[in-house]
Parts: C-alpha cells; sequence; structure tokens
C-alpha cells in the first residue's frame, strides 16, 4: 500500500449464495484509492458496483481477498468495529436520500453526530457550517417533507460530511434528480472533495456523474474492465464551482 | 440522544400515540380494578370484622367449635374481668363484649295480640357505656333510617328490610323470644328506637341491634358474653400482629385443659376469611400480570407494525454506524419514556374514576339479595398508595417488554443488504 492510499483492495472476490449455487459479485478485484480521490465505480446493474462499495463501507464481507480501509481489514473487524470505523471515518449518500421523515433537517444531520458524544455546542457549530457547505443553513428547522429532492440529498450530503469523514461512499447520489439538480450536488460534493480533501467513491452510471470524475473505474461481471484516471482538462473539475 | 429520541416520540404521532394510549387504557384499568377489588374486598372483610369476627375474637374453646351457631349456652362467663384483663394485657386492641343470638320476633296489634312474626338474628352490643367504640364501628349514626339510636335500656333498633316486611315504625314495640343459657324459653319486650340499613342484604334482612345488658337480662347470660372480639387501635387487621397475639393468648391458656376456658382465634380463621384475605393480598399481583401478559401482546404488535414503519430508520442508523445494540437499546429507552408517560396519564385517569366511585359507589343491592355473604350493597372503590404507583407496573414493563419482543427483528438486520433495502 503506499502511503497515499487509504483504501487498498486485494484480490477481493465476493460469491452469495443463490439457491443450489453460488453467484460470484466480484472476481478477483485489485484496486486502492489514495486521499481526496473522486472516483466512480461504474457499470451496468449487476456489475459489482454496489458490491464493491458495501465492502468498503465495512456493511459486507468479501468471501476472498482482503479489502484494506483506512489500515483496517474489513473482514477481520467486529461488528462493533465496523460500526465504529462507519461512524467515525466513513460518510454514506443514498439515492434515495433516506432521511429521518419526523426530524428537522438539523436533526437529520446532527444524529452522526450524537453517536460521537460532541457536547451541545460543538454539534450546533458543526451541523450549521456541514448545512453552510450544502447551502441549506436557512433549512436548519424545515422538515424533509418541506424540501426538494436536491434539497433532501444536499441534506444527505451535510450528514455525510458533519463528522468529516476521510471517506465518502455515494451510491446512484443523482439518480432520482433532474439534470439542473444532478450537477447541483455533484458540484457540492466536487467543492467538498476539494475544500476538505475527502475521498469520495460513486456506485454510478449517470453520465452527468461521470463528466465531474477525476477517476473511472468500469466494472463489468465482477471485474474491472478498465481503471482510467481522467485528464483535469476534460473533467468538470477545471470550472469554478 | 435521549432529547433526540424525544423529539422522535413527540413528532411520529404513530410510534407514540397508539402505544400511550393502549398503556393508559391498562393502566387506568388496572387501576380503577385494583381500587375496585380492593373496596369490595376490604368492605367486606371490614364489616365481617365488626360484626363477627373482630381482628381476633375471644371465645370459650366449646363455642369457638361451633361458632357459626351462635351456641350461648357454652358462652364465656367471668366475661367482665376476663374483658379487662385483656385490655391490660393487651392494651393495642380495642376489646368489646358481644352476644350474638338468634330468636323469634313478635309484634303485637293495638289489643296485645300477635300481628306478625319472625326469625330474626341479632347483636347484643354495648351502646350505653361512656367510651363505647360500638356505634362508631356498626356505623349506627349513618344507618339510621328512621328515629334515632338506643338511649335507654329497653330500646332496640331493628333493620329497615324487617321493618318494612312488618310495617313497623319507631315507637312500636316488640317481643324478643329465644333461649337462655340454661336452656328455658326467654322473652323481653323492646320499644323500636329506629330503623336501621347496613347495606348488606344478609343483615338488612332481618336483624336486632340491642344493649347487651338488655340481652343478658333476656338470656340469663348476667356477666357472660358469647365472644370478645379485639380491634386493632391503629387500623385494619395485620395478620402477622393478629397471629403473634393470637399464640402469646392461648399458651397462657394451654395447661388449662377446661372446654369453657377461653380460646383466641383470627379473623383469618373464621367463615372462609382466609380465602378472602388471601385473594386481596394476591389481586395486586394477579391484575399486575393479567395486564402485563395482555398489554404486552397488544404493544409487541404495535411493536412490530412500528419496526416494520421504521426500517428504513434503522437502516440508516445501521450504515451511519450506530451499533445494534445501541438501536436496541434506544427501542427500550423509547418504550421506558412512553410507558412511563402512558402510566401517567393512565394513572391520573385510574385514580379519578376510583375516586367517583370511592364517594358515589355503585349499589349492587339487586345483584346481591339472595347473598349470603357479609358484604355492603354499595360497592365503593378504595383509594390506598398501592393504586398510585400499581399502574406503572404493568405499563412500563408492557411497554418495554413490547418493544424489546418487537426489536429483536434489529439483531436479525444485514447490514450488506442495506444499499439495496434503502434505495427501494
Amino acid at each position: 500500500m503506499q502511503n497515499s492510499d487509504i483504501i487498498k483492495i486485494e484480490n477481493l472476490t465476493k460469491r452469495f449464495h443463490m439457491g443450489e449455487g453460488d453467484f460470484t459479485a466480484l472476481r478477483n478485484i485489485n484496486l486502492a484509492f489514495g486521499k481526496g480521490e473522486f472516483t466512480g465505480l461504474v457499470g451496468p446493474s449487476g456489475s459489482g458496483k454496489t458490491t464493491l462499495l458495501n465492502i468498503i463501507g465495512s456493511l459486507d464481507n468479501p468471501t476472498e481477498g482482503k479489502a484494506i480501509v483506512l489500515g483496517n481489514s474489513v473482514s477481520e473487524l467486529t461488528h462493533k468495529q465496523s460500526a465504529v470505523l462507519r461512524n467515525f471515518h466513513i460518510g454514506f449518500i443514498f439515492q434515495t436520500y433516506n432521511l429521518l421523515s419526523v426530524y428537522t433537517v438539523f436533526d437529520n444531520v446532527e444524529f452522526a453526530l450524537l453517536l460521537q458524544k460532541h457536547t451541545v455546542t460543538e454539534r450546533q457549530k458543526m451541523v450549521m457550517e456541514a448545512l453552510d457547505w450544502v447551502g441549506l443553513a436557512d433549512k436548519a428547522k424545515s422538515k424533509p417533507a418541506q424540501l426538494s429532492g436536491g434539497e433532501c440529498q444536499r441534506v444527505s450530503i451535510a450528514r455525510a460530511m458533519v463528522k468529516r469523514p476521510e471517506i465518502v461512499l455515494a451510491d446512484e447520489p443523482s439518480a432520482n434528480l433532474d439534470a439542473a439538480n444532478s450537477h447541483h450536488i455533484i458540484q457540492t460534493m466536487k467543492k467538498l472533495n476539494r475544500e476538505l480533501n475527502t475521498t469520495f467513491i460513486f456506485a454510478t452510471h449517470d453520465e452527468k456523474v461521470m463528466l465531474y470524475l477525476d477517476r473511472i473505474i468500469h466494472l463489468k461481471d465482477g471485474m474491472v474492465e478498465k481503471d482510467e484516471l481522467v485528464p483535469e482538462s476534460k473533467t468538470k473539475s477545471h470550472v469554478s464551482l | 440522544m435521549i432529547k433526540f429520541l424525544f423529539k422522535g416520540i413527540l413528532n411520529d404521532k404513530s410510534r407514540s400515540l397508539l402505544p400511550a394510549i393502549v398503556v393508559g387504557l391498562g393502566v387506568a384499568l388496572t387501576v380503577l380494578l385494583h381500587g375496585w377489588i380492593t373496596g369490595a374486598l376490604g368492605d367486606s372483610i371490614e364489616m365481617n370484622a365488626s360484626f363477627n369476627s373482630g381482628h381476633v375474637k375471644v371465645m370459650s374453646r366449646a363455642y369457638a367449635r361451633d361458632d357459626a351457631q351462635m351456641p350461648n349456652d357454652l358462652a364465656l362467663l367471668g366475661a367482665d374481668p376476663l374483658v379487662s384483663k385483656l385490655k391490660n394485657d393487651y392494651p393495642d386492641l380495642d376489646w368489646v363484649r358481644r352476644i350474638r343470638f338468634s330468636g323469634l320476633i313478635d309484634f303485637p296489634d293495638e289489643k296485645g295480640e300477635t300481628r306478625a312474626q319472625g326469625p330474626v338474628i341479632g347483636w347484643a352490643i354495648d351502646l350505653f357505656s361512656p367510651g363505647s367504640t360500638e356505634i362508631v364501628r356498626f356505623k349506627l349514626q349513618g344507618a339510621i333510617l328512621n328515629g334515632k339510636l338506643p338511649s335507654k335500656p329497653g330500646e332496640a333498633l331493628i333493620t329497615s328490610d324487617f321493618a318494612s316486611k312488618f310495617k313497623v315504625k319507631p315507637g312500636d314495640s316488640f317481643t324478643l323470644f329465644g333461649t337462655t343459657m340454661d336452656g328455658g324459653m326467654a322473652f323481653r319486650n323492646f320499644i323500636v328506637a329506629g330503623t336501621v340499613r347496613f347495606g348488606s342484604s344478609v343483615v338488612d334482612r332481618g336483624a336486632v341491634i340491642a344493649d347487651i345488658t338488655d340481652i343478658r337480662k333476656a338470656l340469663g347470660m348476667e356477666d357472660a358474653a358469647g365472644e370478645i372480639p379485639g380491634y386493632f387501635k391503629d387500623g385494619g387487621y395485620n395478620d402477622t400482629k393478629a397471629t403473634a397475639l393470637m399464640n402469646d393468648f392461648n399458651k397462657k391458656y394451654q395447661a388449662d385443659k377446661d372446654e369453657y376456658a377461653p380460646e383466641m382465634i383470627r379473623l383469618r380463621d373464621q367463615g372462609g376469611m382466609a380465602e378472602y384475605l388471601d385473594i386481596a393480598n394476591a389481586m395486586g399481583a394477579i391484575m399486575v400480570f393479567v395486564f402485563v401478559m395482555a398489554m404486552s401482546i397488544v404493544l409487541w404488535n404495535a411493536g412490530l407494525l412500528g419496526g416494520l414503519r421504521r426500517y428504513s430508520e434503522f437502516g440508516i442508523r445501521l450504515a451511519l454506524g450506530e451499533e445494534k445494540k445501541h438501536i436496541y437499546r434506544t427501542l427500550l429507552y423509547e418504550g421506558l419514556l412512553i410507558g412511563t408517560i402512558g402510566s401517567v396519564v393512565g394513572t391520573l385517569v385510574g385514580l379519578s374514576a376510583s375516586y367517583y366511585l370511592q364517594v358515589v359507589g355503585l349499589d349492587m343491592g339487586d345483584m346481591m339479595q339472595r347473598s349470603t355473604l357479609m358484604m355492603p350493597t354499595l360497592v365503593r372503590t378504595r383509594i390506598t398508595p398501592a393504586a398510585f404507583y400499581i399502574g406503572f407496573i404493568p405499563g412500563v414493563f408492557s411497554m418495554v417488554l413490547g418493544n424489546a419482543l418487537a426489536g429483536i427483528a434489529i439483531y436479525k438486520r444485514n447490514t450488506a443488504q442495506l444499499f439495496k433495502e434503502l434505495e427501494v
């Protein structure tokens, strides 16, 4: 593992029991992700994108091989250690936002911090800062039902970012959004990626998202088909965010 | 975290309102039923103690064997010195002399001929001695329907149903026929001072209350008493104290083999009272158990439905790094909070209903006309200190148990499926 690599996938295979046989979702994957990357796992449905995100997010274990995240071998972590890894170091962004509908925007973002035992003052400051990053400080007291889809996804980004994790995993974050909102939220994430040097890994087949990626890993049938670095001049990274 | 949970409970009515209503209703019913049973059984025990059993009772051994038949030929002689001794040896109790008797009562017409006759049971109690506690114990003042309390020898009270049946009013005279202590025929004239209603059909249907001095004269029982009941001065019946007292007293007469020697028995030892006391004592625990079981099943189901509705919430919390154990614990905290809120509300409602029924009561006279149990026909609830906390046991416990059962599903959650589950 190079010093700058915070995620290292070595000879990783993941098989699922399906009826009488096994289904291989990932085959002999070898990948490394460095700090501050803005990378996409791209491929058709069933190519293994979400399975790989699951393993990196310590939600699942490899069948063979290793996934080392921030120095922790995922398969060797207990349930509690996995929870701690996710709680302190990994943020999640979902396709359907998954905000807690009975709580306000502030409460939703604050929840991630409650598990980390911050003081009330610290939480107040950190939540408002995160909402500021996504431009929703004025909606702190709103409920998710009062927000648009784009705004909900920005709250979801704030929730993922409020604890300043090293890694953010986003599964199809723009799938439910229109073009304008998709660009907006990707730009927001890109900005945070630059300012906070957070590693973003997307599972996507949205071309609008791909426009912003620095690195695109093409998966097909559970294997890495192509791993390409996108020259800065070809990405929208250079545009003013 | 508690504040966070509290906000969730307040904002999510389906998480809080239905379970709180179930808990509140269950708790209110527990409190009301506890008050009802405590009142009904308590009044019945108290009435039996006042009229018959005392908290403890001293009789001759021979009388004690056939206590229910009121065998006055086996009554204690030298009762007055014995009462003095009891008062001296056991000053924590109020000791009284009584004669229970049965006989025939005859109401004459204006010519002195028999107009009507009927069987009666009677209580000869101390009505005239200064400081006598019997008038208060029999609640005579409140029981008077017509007329007044006896104020001089030769006056007696008769019960209202009996008076109605024979068309008797205060001022009328009657003759009591009975059996003397020696087995001879006894009769004595009385004036009806007043009619009384005790609210117990078994008494009201035909009883006479007279002063013990008059009845002693009538039945030839000078210085004798069928029974010497004793009452704890500091409140109701106490089984532990009564047992200790009985053992102490009976030990003194152990060596005396005379069947007329005094013997003390407890309230528990008389006429099925043991079952009454045991039911009264166990009823709180029985009700708590029944309500815990019933409400737990309802709340378990509510918890399961809530768990299904909150499936994605738990998924998000797992993904965000909350441990399963922690989520489960927060569910229990929620149960504790909702259970406590429901229990407070339910207890207040239950106490209000109990208070109303304690003041007003419920007349069950029609249902108890043929009853042979000595219990008041106007049944009242009784609010005891236990009523203030008894509802919290089923309320909080069942809510926590319901959530605990429903929350087991959290442990079955597979984190590897979270992305898929959360993106439906």
